[in-house]
């Protein structure tokens, strides 16, 4: 490998905003996602996930695992109660020796709450830095080392553009969460699945979610791929072998991350309902999903009844998730899995129960992997991902790395994939979308010009600040006009005819599975404008 | 921003660079800053809010002004800006005053300033001839150059860190060196003028530019084997250039001149009652020459050789710049550290004027003078190893044995700079920084030669392999010790020691590639 040191050059670099990026304020003194309010006034400020952090490691350490996902006198739940999987914890405790080693303050049971000092920040930042680096970075290196048919300097590029997405590092380092943990983890299970090491795979992935359950937003693609690759080697044979090593892996991760909290039925399910709060609303302050946008026209929150809202978004998320799915479980390909999990992710973070504005990322990992193939709608969907990400960003005081890294992130790709000059339908992999499209609106013609418009409209609003909305709004909405009917003839084409999309599938099998992703893409902007610009 | 996307989406290389290396400057804003970013708040306030007679006579804070008049302006044309942002960091009583906006002020001004330095790489880098074009555009000499100088580590933390301006005075200089080779010789000059009352320093490599322009502008020809030709001078020529660097001088000392306070300016701009070596040792030949100090007075009072009473209390390296007198070996005066350079800078002015090699010549001549002074000058900052090391860039791409040399002096000379940053926060930015810029120039250079010998010898190598169990030594190892509260300045001693060694090589050789070059007529030949 003579371009090694490119590749380290890359990832020395991404480490470098990384750092950079962390030397921004964090998710204090405000309550950021506003999750437990205390009732009453004159309360201290209930801080932000930064403080969530320190506090699991002041749990963890200090009590005994059975008392960690209980309400006690020393554990109060309300107040940044664990609510994360086993590996979370287990993650936190290990954070919290360190700690203690350095200094014993900062875990103290009670008395550290609401700690902050340079020199704590600067430990919770290295923390980040540390698990970022021994997990997440070596997936993407390993994953573009591994990519096929393409030149080094592709490879290259392609890791650099993974590596500057700037939502994962505004959340990570600015914000402060351990997303790269778990998405490291997913990505890592992509990885051995789509290179035929199944059993690796299914294991990285197992405990990627055992560190967050969102990481559930990927697992039917890795189910039904690895489904289909079991079909595909007969089940009578070795198919049935796999789907029995499979299945004893996952049981056996499972098990394993668990086994603290097997002891008793109470606690096994004590923490399954910390995980799965179904109580809280529909969804979050501000999200760019269907249920938020929709809620601007219809208040659905106050009209129907709790579980009829559960009932829907769970009608929804399935209905959308099953096309491609069927699809995955029938021509498993490594190509077909990642546009799955795109569309997928999509499908839960659009229309499914409770979800938060920084489930984003969750879509936006699968979406980095097709950047090479679509690079265009990728690039695109990034940045609106990031985009959609503002106001929490804003919370956070980070606007201007937020600026700068969307800035260095759009360079990175534009050179990279010089994605201006390839807007043609065939490759943005759109053909079949608008075949199917024109079937119903025959004038259906400008396409891709509508998505250059669109990307332009895009662009204007970003450095403006929330209160010049106003000013920036009449180019914006006069671009997601035509989207948004765009974005009609998608779920009209979705939700009441699956059907054509199955039957070119058999004569173009590669771009049918971009199609329907494609839709959501538009949609999914479409949602964002409306959403923007009338929230603002 | 869809201009930004018309002019990276074409896949112009360069500008992807740039704006990437000026995204990064950007994220570098909340770091820490020195001492130098309330200097030049104070010369914001001093030249906004005094009239110009007084500007080198005030003293209301310690960092009085004391750069050429051109920076003066230069520091009053911002100060217009500034107000814009916040009044009150133009109030001269207004001692370290750092709000938001000043930070971002300053630090945008540096950011910006910054276009001239890119501007003049990108001159720079049309001016050499790669002389093998690569077949990818990562492999172009070209495209090394252009990292090399825009990516250069030690501008970024100097100036996006630490807080200066050198990014558009190395601009000027390499600036007028592209003109220089560009055949543009009064333009070279007139830059070059303007860039010495920007700032003194630029002195060090004025003999360089004085005795190429003499030799290869004022005389027009030259003898077959390359020696001069009396008769081919030209006046006009002389004349002319003398003009532009009188007519820059009027400009800049001319006021002070009416005003009658040059000698006042003079004793702002050269301060020789600083010690002779600045707060940290820069590892140059005087490090070296203390560091024997230290080991003999060390010995000698083991063997008991030295009274202890008549020891000297005052510490090298006690962090403060003050006066010092070695105890075994003679103290060092201004004077002798003069003349130190003036033999050391001899040879390769000679070699100019007798062995004259175009260009290429020049740039190595003006890089001695650099380096020369480096080594022995009087008070020398480390962060002055920079003017030798960015027009050493120059000549990396070009030649093997120039890459070896580059390399060595790179490596050392940027981790020299390392004491300049010694906050935590700042320390994974340095370390990762380093890293990158390091790694990158040693690996793109040797893929660039690759068909040559390999550019270090196991002596080499294992030298600059060595600096990462310095940097472990001193950063992770030595804190935790017991001997951090006794001897405290053990650390910069160990780097600027170790990193004197490697720069006092790479001068070595560099000389000896010079003095031992055959001249241009015969490698033709050959």
């Amino acid at each position: 490998m003579e371009k090694c040191y490119l590749m380290t050059a890359v990832v020395l670099l991404g480490l470098t905003v990384r750092w950079t990026v962390s030397l921004n304020s964090y998710s204090a003194n405000l309550c950021t996602s506003c999750r437990y309010l205390l009732p009453g006034a004159g309360k201290p400020p209930m801080f932000g996930d930064y403080e969530a952090q320190r506090h699991w490691q002041e749990i963890t350490i200090n009590l005994p695992i059975k008392q960690w996902y209980f309400n006690g006198s020393d554990n109060n739940l309300q107040y940044w109660g664990l609510d994360y999987p086993p590996l979370t914890a287990y993650h936190s405790l290990l954070c919290a020796y360190v700690a203690k080693f350095i200094n014993p303050d900062w875990i103290a049971l009670h008395t550290s709450r609401g700690y902050e000092s340079q020199a704590h920040k600067l430990f919770m930042r290295a923390t980040v830095l540390i698990a970022d680096l021994l997990i997440y970075i070596p997936a993407v290196v390993l994953y573009c080392c591994c990519l096929k048919e393409i030149s080094t300097k592709k490879k290259i590029a392609n890791a650099l553009c993974i590596l500057l997405y700037p939502g994962l590092i505004l959340i990570d380092y600015g914000h402060f969460q351990y997303n790269s943990v778990s998405l490291g983890f997913a990505l890592w299970g992509v990885l051995g699945v789509s290179y035929d090491w199944d059993l690796l795979g299914s294991l990285a992935f197992c405990l990627a979610i055992n560190y967050k359950q969102m990481e559930l937003y990927h697992s039917l693609p890795f189910f039904c791929f690895l489904l289909g690759k079991c079909f595909k080697k007969g089940l009578k044979g070795k198919g049935f072998v796999l789907l029995i090593k499979l299945a004893c892996t996952v049981v056996a991760s499972f098990i394993l991350c668990w086994l603290p909290f097997f002891t008793e039925r109470e606690q096994t399910l004590q923490v399954l309902r910390r995980l799965f709060p179904v109580d809280r609303g529909l969804f979050e302050d501000k999200v760019a999903n269907i249920w938020c946008t929709f809620s601007v026209f219809l208040k659905i929150r106050d009209i129907l009844p709790h579980h009829i809202q559960l009932m829907i978004s769970f009608c929804f998320t399935f209905l959308s998730l099953l096309p491609a799915c069927i699809k995955l479980t029938l021509h498993p390909s490594p190509r077909g899995f990642r546009f799955t999990l795109v569309s997928c992710a999509l499908s839960f973070f659009l229309f499914s129960f409770q979800v938060h504005e920084k489930s984003i990322l969750l879509v936006s990992l699968p979406v980095c992997l097709v950047l090479r193939e679509i690079p265009f709608m990728s690039t695109w969907f990034l940045l609106v991902s990031t985009f959609s990400m503002l106001p929490l960003l804003l919370k956070d005081e980070l606007l201007m790395p937020s600026v700068v890294t969307v800035i260095a992130f759009f360079i990175a790709c534009a050179t990279s994939f010089s994605i201006f000059e390839k807007t043609s339908e065939e490759e943005l992999q759109l053909k079949s979308f608008s075949i199917s499209v024109r079937k119903y609106f025959p004038c259906f013609t400008f396409l891709p010009r509508i998505i250059q418009h669109l990307y332009v409209g895009l662009l204007l609003p970003w450095p403006l600040p929330r209160s010049t909305g106003s000013g920036s709004a009449g180019p914006a909405a006069m671009a997601h006009g035509p989207s948004r009917s765009a974005a009609c003839g998608i779920f009209l084409d979705r939700g009441m005819n699956p059907c054509p999309l199955h039957q070119q599938a058999d004569s173009q099998p590669l771009c049918h599975q971009g199609s329907p992703e494609g839709h959501s893409f538009d949609s999914e902007t479409s949602n964002l404008f409306i959403f923007i610009f009338i929230i603002t | 921003m869809a201009a930004l996307g018309v002019a990276t989406g074409g896949g112009n290389w360069f500008s992807a660079l740039a704006l990437g290396v000026t995204l990064l400057k950007c994220l570098l804003i909340p770091t820490y800053h020195s001492t130098d970013f309330e200097v030049h708040r104070n010369w914001l306030a001093i030249t906004h809010s005094l009239p110009i007679s007084q500007w080198y006579y005030e003293a209301t804070s310690e960092w009085t002004l004391d750069y050429p008049p051109f920076f003066a302006w230069f520091e009053y044309a911002l100060s217009h800006v500034a107000k814009y942002f916040d009044q009150e960091m133009l109030n001269v009583r207004n001692l370290n005053y750092c709000s938001s906006r000043t930070l971002l002020f300053q630090r945008f001004s540096v950011i910006f300033t910054d276009t001239l330095f890119v501007y003049a790489v990108h001159e720079c880098c049309k001016c050499i001839d790669g002389k093998k074009a690569g077949r990818e555009l990562t492999e172009k000499p070209k495209f090394i150059l252009s990292v090399l100088l825009l990516w250069n580590f030690g501008l970024l933390i100097v100036d996006h860190i630490h807080f200066q301006y050198n990014g558009f005075l190395s601009g000027l200089m390499l600036l007028s060196i592209a003109r220089l080779f560009q055949k543009r010789h009064m333009e070279g000059a007139f830059l070059f003028a303007v860039l010495l009352h920007f700032k003194h320093i630029y002195l060090y490599v004025a003999p360089a530019y004085g005795v190429y322009l003499l030799r290869s502008y004022c005389f027009t020809a030259n003898k077959p084997d390359g020696s001069i030709r009396w008769n081919s001078f030209s006046f006009l020529r002389l004349i002319s250039l003398g003009l532009i660097v009188f007519l820059v001088s009027a400009l800049s000392l001319g006021p002070f001149l009416a005003l009658n306070q040059l000698p006042q300016v003079f004793s702002r701009l050269f301060p020789f009652k600083r010690g002779l070596c600045h707060a940290y040792w820069a590892p140059n030949f005087w490090a070296l020459y203390s560091a024997l100090d230290k080991v003999l007075s060390v010995i000698g009072l083991e063997l008991k050789f030295l009274d202890p009473s008549k020891i000297p209390k005052a510490s090298m390296t006690s962090g403060l710049v003050q006066q010092f007198q070695h105890t075994v070996l003679p103290s060092v005066t201004p004077l002798a550290t003069l003349i130190c350079t003036l033999i050391a800078i001899l040879p390769s002015i000679f070699c100019l004027w007798f062995k004259p090699q175009g260009p290429r010549g020049f740039l190595r001549c003006l890089i001695l003078c650099a380096l020369s002074s480096f080594m022995f000058g009087w008070h020398v900052h480390e962060k002055a190893i920079l003017l030798a090391v960015l027009p050493m860039s120059l000549l990396s791409v070009g030649k093997a044995g120039d890459a070896s040399i580059f390399l060595i002096l790179t490596t050392t000379g940027h981790y020299s700079l390392f004491p300049l940053l010694f906050t935590a926060p700042e320390l994974p930015i340095k370390i990762l920084l380093m890293l990158l810029f390091t790694i990158y120039s040693i690996s793109s250079l040797k893929t660039l030669f690759r068909k040559e010998k390999p550019l270090f010898n196991w002596m080499e190598t294992f030298y600059l392999l060595g600096l990462g169990p310095l940097e472990v030594f001193c950063e992770f190892v030595f804190p935790f010790t017991s001997w951090k509260l006794k001897y405290p300045f053990i650390p910069l001693l160990l780097t600027s020691v170790y990193c004197a060694v490697g720069i006092t090589y790479a001068w070595f050789k560099l000389y000896v590639s010079v003095l031992t070059d055959p001249p241009v007529g015969k490698t033709k030949k050959q």
